[in-house]
């Protein structure tokens, strides 16, 4: 259980984050947690409730207030639950932070993150952040990432089906280490929900924010074309061996509103772990899983 | 049979027809990626170790392995003979197997013996042994050298740093785990 000292921290750091955005001029949202429709993705597992899913990611519903509630900037800190990811850095239930921007990109989520960590690197006391995070941080593309760190290309990779292997063997450790890294355009196949890039249509305008090697964020420039999302979808079905093809028609009618528009994703235990000096998720929450009573 | 959901660290699962624990284990998903189990593996009876990352897809079958209570008896050369103590049927286990155990070993020494598809290939011995000690050095009354420990011979053959006061023929304990002096046996 996490000692009174850990409570405090854990609220500040909550805190900071919403004063963050709140200050930032982003309106605080909240979404269904029960979703009778999953979206699907093949690496996700989803845990039923009754006749529903916990949700996985709030992306569907946040997506339909920017397209037509209204919204030009949007966040949410909200729990959610994927089944059978446990370990030092994978919780069932974990507490996402997402936000969107309207007519912004990709380019525009890696500025909100640069300063979001600089405003609670400044905000929070006594934190133990590994990084100086002042001086420029790293960009780096998938393609120059593999090329750098691995014995194949991003490209072979895929094509010997070992591009998730080779990442996380010999990529992910090398990443963030000196200042936070931003791994940047993946190939078009890995983005189901990612806009394609104009000037190179093989990559899609997506990034991964990495601190010490830990994943903490996926944001993309938002596929915005009804059309292609559900091309993609069903090509996501089929790979996912699954009979039943059901389609979420009203976020896809009202994907068709909207222009252009990014949104991200942060693990937030995750980063709050950074924040605490911590590497295992399991020190920063309340109750880790083993604790709880069975 | 095990899934790779069921991979964790002391899980011990057959590899190409050898059994290997799992020494090291972290789960690890990237981005939209797929689920991977990654692993450090030591095989359970030549001791190599190997890194092996695993899909969520893949099976593992768990290897044929059971303990005996069984004793000591003698060496001959390489082999290292032990006897059930309930068949009293006899087997023997290689030096090379058997490792750093053989420095804790006794005549007559109660432990337990791992089978693989009833091949011995390890032993478990107890926590704390006793074993007498053959060879030491007279401590030397006002020895002002600072040394706080000295080094002394057991009748296994093994060495270790001692307190100064135990003398030949005293019978110590030792932890097998660390292979360190925790007290001198009264008898």
């Amino acid at each position: 259980m996490l000692d009174l000292k850990g409570l405090h921290f854990r609220a500040a750091f909550f805190r900071e984050v919403r004063s963050f955005f709140d200050s930032h001029a982003f309106l605080e949202v909240d979404t269904p947690i029960r979703q009778p429709l999953v979206i699907p993705e093949q690496n996700i597992s989803h845990i039923p409730s009754s006749d529903c899913f916990l949700q996985s990611s709030p992306e569907l519903y946040m997506k339909r207030l920017l397209a037509i509630g209204g919204c030009e900037q949007i966040y949410q800190v909200c729990r959610c639950f994927r089944y059978g990811e446990r370990g030092r850095l994978h919780l069932e239930e974990f507490v996402m932070l997402e936000w969107y921007r309207k007519d912004a990109d990709y380019i525009e989520l890696m500025r909100d993150c640069e300063q979001l960590i600089r405003f609670l690197c400044v905000t929070l006391t006594n934190h133990s952040f590994p990084l100086n995070v002042d001086q420029p941080w790293e960009y780096l593309t998938v393609g120059d990432a593999f090329t750098k760190y691995s014995s194949l290309s991003a490209g072979e990779a895929l094509q010997r089906d070992c591009f998730d292997e080779l990442l996380v063997e010999d990529v992910e450790p090398q990443l963030g280490r000196t200042c936070p890294t931003f791994l940047y355009d993946y190939p078009l196949e890995l983005a189901s929900l990612a806009r394609q890039k104009r000037e190179e249509p093989e990559l899609a305008e997506r990034f991964e924010l990495y601190i010490e090697g830990v994943e903490l964020a996926n944001g993309f420039s938002e596929l915005t074309d009804p059309k292609i999302q559900r091309e993609r979808f069903l090509a996501e079905y089929s790979a996912m061996g699954c009979g039943h093809q059901t389609m979420p028609e009203q976020f896809l009618t009202s994907l068709g509103q909207l222009d252009e528009a990014a949104g991200i994703a942060m693990g937030l235990d995750r980063l709050l772990m950074l924040f605490a000096g911590s590497s295992n998720l399991q020190e920063i929450v309340p109750f880790p899983p083993e604790e709880l009573d069975m | 049979m095990f899934a790779a959901s069921d991979l964790r660290k002391g899980l011990k699962i057959q590899i190409d027809g050898a059994p290997y624990i799992i020494t090291h284990f972290e789960f690890s998903k990237p981005g939209k990626g797929q689920a991977l189990y990654r692993c450090k593996l030591r095989n359970m009876i030549n001791g190599n170790q190997q890194s092996q990352t695993y899909r969520s897809n893949e099976k593992f079958e768990k290897p044929a392995l059971s303990e005996r209570k069984m004793q000591y008896l003698y060496n001959q050369g390489d082999e290292y003979h032990f006897m059930d103590t309930e068949s009293y049927e006899q087997t023997f286990i290689t030096a090379e197997q058997l490792g750093d155990n053989i420095k804790f070993l006794q005549d007559n020494m109660e432990l337990a013996v791992l089978f693989f598809d009833e091949k011995p290939i390890d032993v478990t011995l107890p926590i704390f042994v006793n074993l007498v000690v053959t060879i030491a050095e007279p401590w030397a009354k006002g020895d002002t050298s600072g040394n706080d420990t000295k080094p002394v011979t057991v009748d296994s053959g093994y060495m270790l740093q001692v307190p100064p006061f135990v003398v030949e023929g005293d019978k110590i304990q030792i932890d097998t785990r660390t292979g360190a002096y925790v007290t001198r046996v009264k008898e």
